[in-house]
């Protein structure tokens, strides 16, 4: 038989999919085993046993200084942020990109604009929002916003321009007017690619959180790790990254249940990753 | 197909390994043993601009011959990334400050020796408001600064000195490269910054430094820090470490305008801005002076305040269960904290031998 036709069970597909997971854990226990013979404070790799405890601390045990759970604390500042600026780039999208992306006249004086908006490099203007608009919530947000809204748009502008023409033509033929064939023909039919864009601009919505959070804050996921950064606590900066991982992972899931729910017919194709 | 599935268990296995070889890899040699290369890193700071002269102007490598080894002084620009660096192993020494090596290596299991106490600093870390004179005028503020590092320390002896603490105020981490720029913000009302940052935030008009380093002088200490067993396994070391940083000193001390032109450039200022720092900094150019500062009864009080602070915040080591985890000890042989876990140790020893001439 050949391999292209061998398939894995779902049990045999599990184990395979934990192998690379497992060889990973392993190969840094062993290292940190080694590392913690010579130095059991070794701050590089410590031991497993030793993060989980971090983690459980600054989940489960009021800080020392301010009394709160700081975990938490971090992740629903973080997670507020994240709303926030993607909550606007996704408002921002969906008006302007089918706007972009169903009339000309619209899209002849956007797209070359927004083009060029989403080339800048989002984090070279984080100066220039501080200077403008303070230290404050507002620019941390504004970077998310302006970092994914541009290419956000232009994916949901792509989406409406693909929309079949006969669809279009066949509305007009039965008298909708531009204002009816937006919302009743292209709305609903753009709304799975705007859930799309959503998760494609999750990735970098991330990393622009981050990096706010890096250089001025006094909460937040990024912030924290920053902060351990200046005394080496690997063993909260590494559960940390995991635990930003896992949260963009359940988001992703998350957003492509929702896709799953609402639209079926968009899934009808096949499976997607 | 078991065949396959063999070979397969084979390839994992080995990758496994590989990568931790590689993982492991990254500790180099801390079995101490004798070595005749050596690596040291510094920052951009007054008191350390130093080491950059010793390595471009030669006197390094001279010293290094006498002794018959080599040392290499490699500038990083990061501070705290340097400290970091040196931890990992990747440096025989280091210049940072007496705190920073008591939390990151000290803390971290590194034991480390603190060979040349080169200076401290006597204004060089300020804090600054936009509205007010007076340290009580920070309360219910938001303050910006590098958190956890000397700022941070500088604020809690300040808020101390009135009777105050930090739950008076927000403290707002900001990255020491962003504070220039932050500080010309409307939301930003109070800085605590060191040189050369904090001259140029003095300056601008309707600011006033309220507190600086020379209210608690001689508690935040600029030192080379060197393994120490890399240090006792290799005394040649630090022979040739501590002649050579003295000779630059005697060449600072006599005002060598070669010598201070090249350390203002580098520090990206010149000669008049370069001594108007270290006019905030108390140098020690004779290693006689640093040794009885060294030996003076102050450093175990300076110390204990550093670990207490260290300890309030969280950072002195995992699962520190008090100020005293790690054990910090004196050149009269007494420890500060667990003397199981000596971790930071003041030695005069070789600024002694640099005193007597004996290098």
């Amino acid at each position: 038989m050949r391999l292209i036709n061998r398939k894995p069970g779902k049990p045999s597909a599990m184990a395979l999919a934990a192998l690379p997971f497992a060889g990973v854990v392993i190969a840094y226990a062993v290292a940190s085993h080694f590392r913690r013979l010579e130095n059991p404070a070794d701050k590089l790799l410590p031991s497993i046993e030793q993060m989980a405890a971090t983690f459980w601390r600054m989940a489960f045990e009021p800080d020392r200084r301010s009394g709160d759970l700081l975990l938490w604390g971090d992740t629903i500042d973080s997670l507020i942020r994240l709303a926030a600026g993607m909550g606007a780039a996704t408002l921002f999208a969906l008006i302007v990109g089918v706007l972009v992306g169903f009339l000309p006249y619209v899209r002849s004086t956007l797209s070359p604009f927004i083009a060029s908006i989403s080339l800048i490099p989002p984090i070279t203007i984080l100066p220039i929002l501080f200077i403008m608009v303070g230290l404050g919530e507002t620019s941390k947000i504004l970077l998310i916003a302006l970092g994914t809204a541009p290419v956000m748009t232009r994916s949901v502008a792509q989406a409406v321009m693909d929309l079949p023409k006969e669809l279009i033509i066949k509305a007009q033929t039965l008298g909708a007017s531009t204002w009816q064939m937006m919302t009743r023909v292209v709305l609903p039919q753009v709304l799975p690619n705007l859930i799309t864009a959503m998760r494609l601009g999750l990735v970098p919505a991330w990393i622009f959180l981050i990096s706010a959070e890096a250089i001025a804050s006094t909460s937040g996921l990024g912030y924290r790790i920053f902060l351990v950064r200046r005394f080496l606590a690997m063993d909260v900066i590494l559960p940390y990254v995991l635990w930003i991982t896992f949260l963009a992972y359940l988001i992703d899931r998350l957003l492509l249940t929702l896709s799953r729910r609402a639209f079926p017919w968009n899934h009808m194709q096949g499976e997607s990753l | 197909m078991i065949k396959t599935l063999k070979t397969k268990a084979m390839a994992l296995a080995a990758a496994t390994a590989l990568s931790a070889t590689f993982l492991v890899g990254m500790t180099p040699d801390a079995t101490a043993q004798e070595k005749s290369e050596f690596k040291v890193c510094w920052s951009i700071y007054v008191g350390w601009m130093p080491w950059g002269y010793l390595e471009t102007s030669g006197i390094m490598d001279k010293w290094a011959e006498k002794y018959g080894i080599d040392v290499e002084i490699v500038q990083i620009n990061d501070y705290v990334e340097s400290i970091n660096q040196y931890t990992a192993g990747e440096f025989d020494g280091c210049s940072m400050t007496n705190m920073d090596a008591l939390s990151i290596p000290a803390g971290g299991g590194v034991d480390t020796t603190a060979l040349i106490v080169g200076d401290y600093s006597n204004g060089n870390d300020g804090i600054v408001l936009k509205d007010g004179d007076s340290v009580e005028a920070l309360k219910d503020q938001n303050v910006n600064l590098v958190e956890l590092s000397v700022s941070h320390y500088l604020l809690a002896r300040a808020l101390d000195s009135v009777g105050m603490s930090e739950r008076d105020l927000t403290v707002v981490n900001t990255s020491d490269a962003d504070m220039i720029a932050a500080y010309a913000t409307d939301d930003v009302t109070s800085v605590v910054t060191w040189n050369p940052l904090l001259s140029e935030i003095e300056a601008t008009p309707g600011s006033t430094k309220v507190f600086d380093s020379a209210n608690i002088p001689g508690e935040i200490i600029d030192v080379m820090m060197v393994n120490t067993e890399t240090l006792a396994d290799n005394p040649d070391f630090g022979k040739a470490l501590t002649g050579a940083w003295y000779e630059v000193m005697g060449l600072m001390a006599a005002g060598n305008t070669e010598a201070l032109e090249s350390m203002a450039a580098a520090s990206g200022t010149d000669l008049a801005g370069y001594q108007a720092q270290l006019d905030t900094t108390k140098m020690f150019f004779e290693p006689a002076e640093a040794v009885s500062f060294t030996k003076s009864a102050e450093l175990p009080a300076t110390m204990k305040f550093v670990a207490e602070f260290l300890f309030d915040k969280g950072i002195l080591g995992e699962g520190a269960p008090s100020p005293e985890f790690v054990g910090v000890s004196f050149p009269d042989g007494s420890v500060y904290g667990d003397a199981n876990n000596v971790k930071l140790r003041f030695d005069t020893t070789y600024m002694e031998m640099a005193a007597a001439g004996g290098l």
